[in-house]
């Protein structure tokens, strides 16, 4: 027995073991036994990936009585990559949860669908064929839809995100289910080593059917409608297990897809999924910006993260269809390190977001404010997870968007001469979305931290905030470190992901320096630990000179005295996430299309007098309201009429069945 | 070792120059105006004053009122490291990537931004709003500018820019570069809140960027940030003088060669800087919701340098 198949039995058998457990314990010990197995099944699950990752072999052969093939787990090194991110959040979600989940939220069926997650998200990377992919992914939605909808589905939006996400999750898993038998069509198996269109024609269907599915998945434009909903009604460590790790599984997808079931494919195909990425990272971002719920916040961010990894990895497949191999090999490790990264920071901001929760009761960051006094351990993983969000340097994303643009600058050209028309006009406009999706990104970062941990309180419950428990607190630090060692190491890091995807992974990437990564092919250089050690030799004489002062000038701390003349500068006075995202939702008018609804209410006496201003601000989804409600109301206008065809009569069922029946033997008999 | 005295000369240098460059700009405004102005040397003054002064600090405010300031001037001070600005003899590891300095430059830009929102007044989170909308839409404009930059050098190192356009000058004049140093120019006015995207000149008006978030800053709170925002100045006008006329920087090391670069980089910087004056008089600030139209416009340059670069060149 290897260590890869042993890893792969533990696993399963701590997921069987913990669902029993959630089952039979009694409700006190509950919380404590099923976190402690659940962080034992991501742990495991860790290091097999690990295993995987750095070439280890070895799988485990489930035998089936139906007449198919036996199920085979084995994961490569890129799924044990894939493997080894999404246990990684495990661990940090596994651990909030046991202290987070406690009273009502500590229900039997939550705990029950807890393991199936963990264990669903980590088997899908290791699957061979096709079908041991799809029953891996099904579990996987099936807990996540559980835990969902597992303690408030009496809420009408926890009931509205339920039916939406089971809704979306299916369109996905039926393109996923029809692109695979495509290819199993065309090629006659099931297990993905044969799995592979050789015909042009059965290729692009199945190419647009699985990228439709994954992207599903993956959040991405316009299939993103669920995410809005879902992740903010979750509870928070269900959120930053879904938006750190599921959504990895729909990006892991993707790569399986362009790089080992169809690597070769026509230019279009590349520039298709750099057209999709970048339309959603754009459009994640700006409504991420705009938004004043933390949570929705977060949701829309994490559409905008998987836009950038899918526009890498469209890039990649361009360059690599014009054999401009280096930039090409980069965009795609560029693409796994935002993957990597976006799992450190997503998950700690979520984590965070849940502290924030527990503490005031609010996610609405406009009665937000001053939370960083209150929370110091909250607030230093959040700012640190907001760094890396907003991909300022010494965090991980900081390096995986460098690598991107590196690669995108240097795609243009093979050897001083042009690639072609179509990568000389995609690269920079893929540079510009990178950009613009960064700058905005800075401020949707800055706006969430500054307003939610800076300042002064706007709410009581704000005010009467406390730092979470120490459990929370550990596996909100344990977050933040991934995301700085990520940044700090990115050449080892680098190096390794490169082996899982590229077939010479030297030429593309390399570690230097103390940590640093070098692009050889690309000839490009960064030492994130060369970059601290020069700040730190430039920042000591400042900070001399600061303390030299202190000691002689020492501060004075006054109240704030001016609020516009009639009275002292109250915490109403201060900018409100809403008002801090103004200039912008005015700049990008038109593709928000915001709806604003102004009360005045007058004094009185005196109409030029105004007692009161109540301003309310919506932005909906423009996908939704624009593509889906259509659709919706024409599917409800003609449900009514199909009512007819299912009027609840047992006897008209059984005919349609006997009907079916003879139909299906008239076409055998053909 | 030659790398790390050029790095250590340019610190120092830019250090003492960016105050007199503010003070140069300020005084030949003046002097244009008709005003006899207070000469090229009163912001050195003022940091001395600032910085013998009793901070006063709001009570909710944190320790972002402190670190915010150190954070702008280390960022500053890392952009002088790694500028080719005296020499073009990059660190090893660290060589100038224009990316890079690009995020080292935002290090700064969040760091003032939520200096503004700490103070928890209105009018910081304004300034901050605005900082912080102004750098987002800049941001495609810079990077795009710098990567028509690279496209003839063939990397986005910008010591090997700089000797690339001085060995082959025919590259300075061509209408691709002209075009994206046009389109850079006006990111730099963006980005260090110059005229017509902000007024630096006024004070408590409701127009305005920069000024409204370092408003509740005082003492040596006020004297960093000031410097910080001045080396940012200098340091960029240095990098857009050395794209524009490269001649006199240091490649191979030499006293005599020091002493040139120093000079010229000297001469470059409060040349742009009376040039800068001097454009500022002619202008007034526009809307701040016509900014992105101008934004744009520097944006549509900027493409159009990148893809002339590629199918043109």
């Amino acid at each position: 027995m290897t260590g890869i198949e042993a890893g792969l039995l533990l696993q399963l058998g701590l997921g069987a073991l913990a669902v029993v457990t959630a089952l039979t314990a009694a409700p006190s010990l509950r919380s404590r036994a099923v976190g402690i197995l659940c962080t034992l099944i991501a742990v495991t699950g860790f290091l097999t990936g690990l295993g995987a990752m750095l070439g280890a072999t070895g799988g485990l052969r489930i035998s089936m009585a139906l007449p198919m093939d036996p199920l085979v787990l084995a994961p490569d090194r890129l799924g044990g990559l894939f493997m080894l991110i999404v246990s990684g959040v495990g661990i940090l979600v596994s651990l909030y949860s046991m202290s987070s989940t406690r009273g009502p939220d500590a229900s039997r069926t939550a705990w029950v669908a807890m393991p199936m997650f963990l264990v669903g998200m980590q088997l899908v990377p290791a699957a061979t064929d096709s079908v041991s992919f799809l029953l891996a992914w099904e579990v996987m939605t099936l807990g996540s839809t559980m835990l969902l909808l597992a303690d408030h589905a009496s809420r009408a939006t926890v009931a509205s995100a339920g039916i939406w996400y089971s809704a979306m999750s299916q369109l996905s898993f039926f393109f996923i289910l029809a692109g695979f038998a495509v290819l199993a069509a065309a090629s006659g198996g099931t297990s993905f080593s044969n799995l592979q269109a050789i015909e042009p024609g059965p290729a692009n269907v199945a190419f647009v059917l699985l990228l439709l599915g994954f992207g599903g998945k993956a959040e991405l434009v316009p299939l993103h409608v669920w995410v809005p909903r879902v992740l903010p009604e979750a509870p928070s460590h269900v959120s930053a297990a879904m938006s750190g790790a599921m959504v990895k599984i729909g990006v892991y997808g993707g790569l399986l897809v362009c790089v080992r079931l169809l690597p070769d494919g026509p230019a279009w195909w590349g520039i298709a999924i750099m057209g999709v990425g970048g339309a959603s990272a754009l459009y994640g971002i700006l409504q991420a910006s705009v938004s004043s719920d933390l949570k929705v916040l977060l949701a829309y961010s994490t559409t905008e993260n998987m836009g950038l990894v899918f526009l890498g990895l469209g890039a990649s497949m361009l360059l690599r269809g014009y054999d401009a191999q280096a930039a090409a090999d980069a965009a795609l490790v560029a693409a796994l390190l935002l993957a990597v990264s976006h799992a450190a920071f997503k998950s700690t901001l979520f984590l965070g977001a849940g502290a924030i929760i527990h503490a005031t009761g609010e996610r609405n960051l406009d009665r937000l404010g001053g939370l960083g006094a209150r929370m110091p351990v909250t607030a230093a993983a959040f700012g640190i997870a907001s760094l890396g969000a907003a991909a300022i340097p010494i965090t991980s994303g900081f390096v995986a968007e460098w690598m991107l643009l590196q690669s995108l600058i240097h795609g243009g050209r093979l050897d001083g001469a042009v690639v072609s028309v179509a990568a000389s006009v995609a690269m920079p406009l893929a540079v510009a979305v990178v950009a613009l999706t960064a700058g905005l990104a800075l401020l949707t970062f800055v706006k969430a931290y500054g307003i939610a941990f800076l300042a002064r309180p706007r709410s009581i419950e704000a005010a009467d905030a406390r730092e979470v428990p120490p459990l929370m607190q550990l596996s909100l630090a344990l977050g933040a470190l991934f995301v700085l060692a990520l940044g700090l190491l990115p050449g080892p890091i680098a190096a390794l992901v490169a082996h899982t995807v590229s077939s010479n992974p030297g030429a593309a990437v390399q570690s230097v320096g103390l940590g640093g990564v070098s692009l050889p092919g690309i000839g490009a250089v960064l030492d994130p630990i060369m970059l601290v050690v020069l700040s730190a030799l430039v920042a000591i004489p400042v900070i001399v000179s600061i303390i030299v002062s202190a000691r002689r000038y020492p501060h004075r701390t006054v109240d704030l005295p001016w609020g516009g003349g009639g009275s002292r500068a109250r915490p109403r006075m201060q900018y409100t996430a809403t008002s801090y995202a103004e200039p912008l939702v005015r700049v990008f008018d038109d593709v928000l299309k915001p709806s604003r609804d102004v009360q005045v209410t007058h004094v009185a006496e005196s109409r030029y007098l105004v007692e009161r201003v109540r301003v309310e601000q919506r932005v909906s989804d423009v996908f939704e309201t624009r593509l889906y409600r259509p659709v919706l109301n024409l599917v409800q206008r003609y449900g009514i009429v199909v009512r007819h065809v299912a009027n609840g009569s047992i006897h008209r069922y059984l005919s349609y069945s006997f009907v079916a029946l003879l139909i299906v033997l008239i076409v055998v008999s053909l | 070792m030659n790398a790390i005295i050029i790095a250590v000369v340019q610190v120092v240098l830019f250090v003492f120059l960016a105050p007199v460059l503010i003070g140069v700009i300020r005084q030949v405004r003046a002097t244009i105006e008709g005003r006899a102005g207070v000469g090229i040397w009163q912001p050195w003054r003022d940091v001395r004053k600032l910085l013998a002064k009793n901070p006063v600090r709001a009570t909710d405010s944190s320790w972002m009122l402190r670190a915010g300031p150190v954070a702008l001037v280390v960022s500053s001070l890392l952009l002088c490291v790694l500028l080719p600005l005296v020499g073009t003899i990059p660190l090893a590891l660290v060589p100038s990537d224009l990316f890079v300095i690009v995020s080292v430059m935002l290090i700064g830009v969040v760091a003032l931004a939520l200096v503004g929102l700490d103070g928890g007044t209105a009018f910081g989170g304004m300034g901050s709003s605005r900082h912080m909308t102004v750098a987002a839409l800049v941001e495609p404009t810079l990077l795009l500018s710098i990567y028509a930059f690279s496209i003839p050098a063939g990397t986005s190192t910008l010591s090997v820019i700089v000797e690339t356009r001085l060995l082959s000058p025919e590259l300075i004049i061509s209408p691709v570069s002209v075009l994206a140093l046009v389109a850079l120019s006006i990111a730099i006015m963006a980005e260090t809140a110059r005229l017509p995207i902000d007024n630096p000149g006024t004070h408590l008006e409701v127009t305005m960027l920069h000024e409204a978030m370092i408003l509740e800053a005082s003492g040596r709170d006020l004297a960093w940030l000031e410097v910080g925002s001045w080396l940012k100045l200098a340091v960029l006008l240095g990098l857009v003088s050395n794209l524009a006329v490269p001649w006199g920087v240091v490649t191979d090391f030499s006293a005599l060669g020091l002493l040139i670069g120093v000079v010229s980089i000297v001469v470059k910087v409060l040349l742009l800087g009376v040039l800068l004056s001097v454009g500022e008089i002619f202008l007034a600030k526009v809307r701040l919701f016509q900014v992105p139209e101008l934004l744009a416009g520097s944006f549509a340059l900027a493409f159009l340098a990148v893809t002339a670069s590629y199918l043109v060149a």
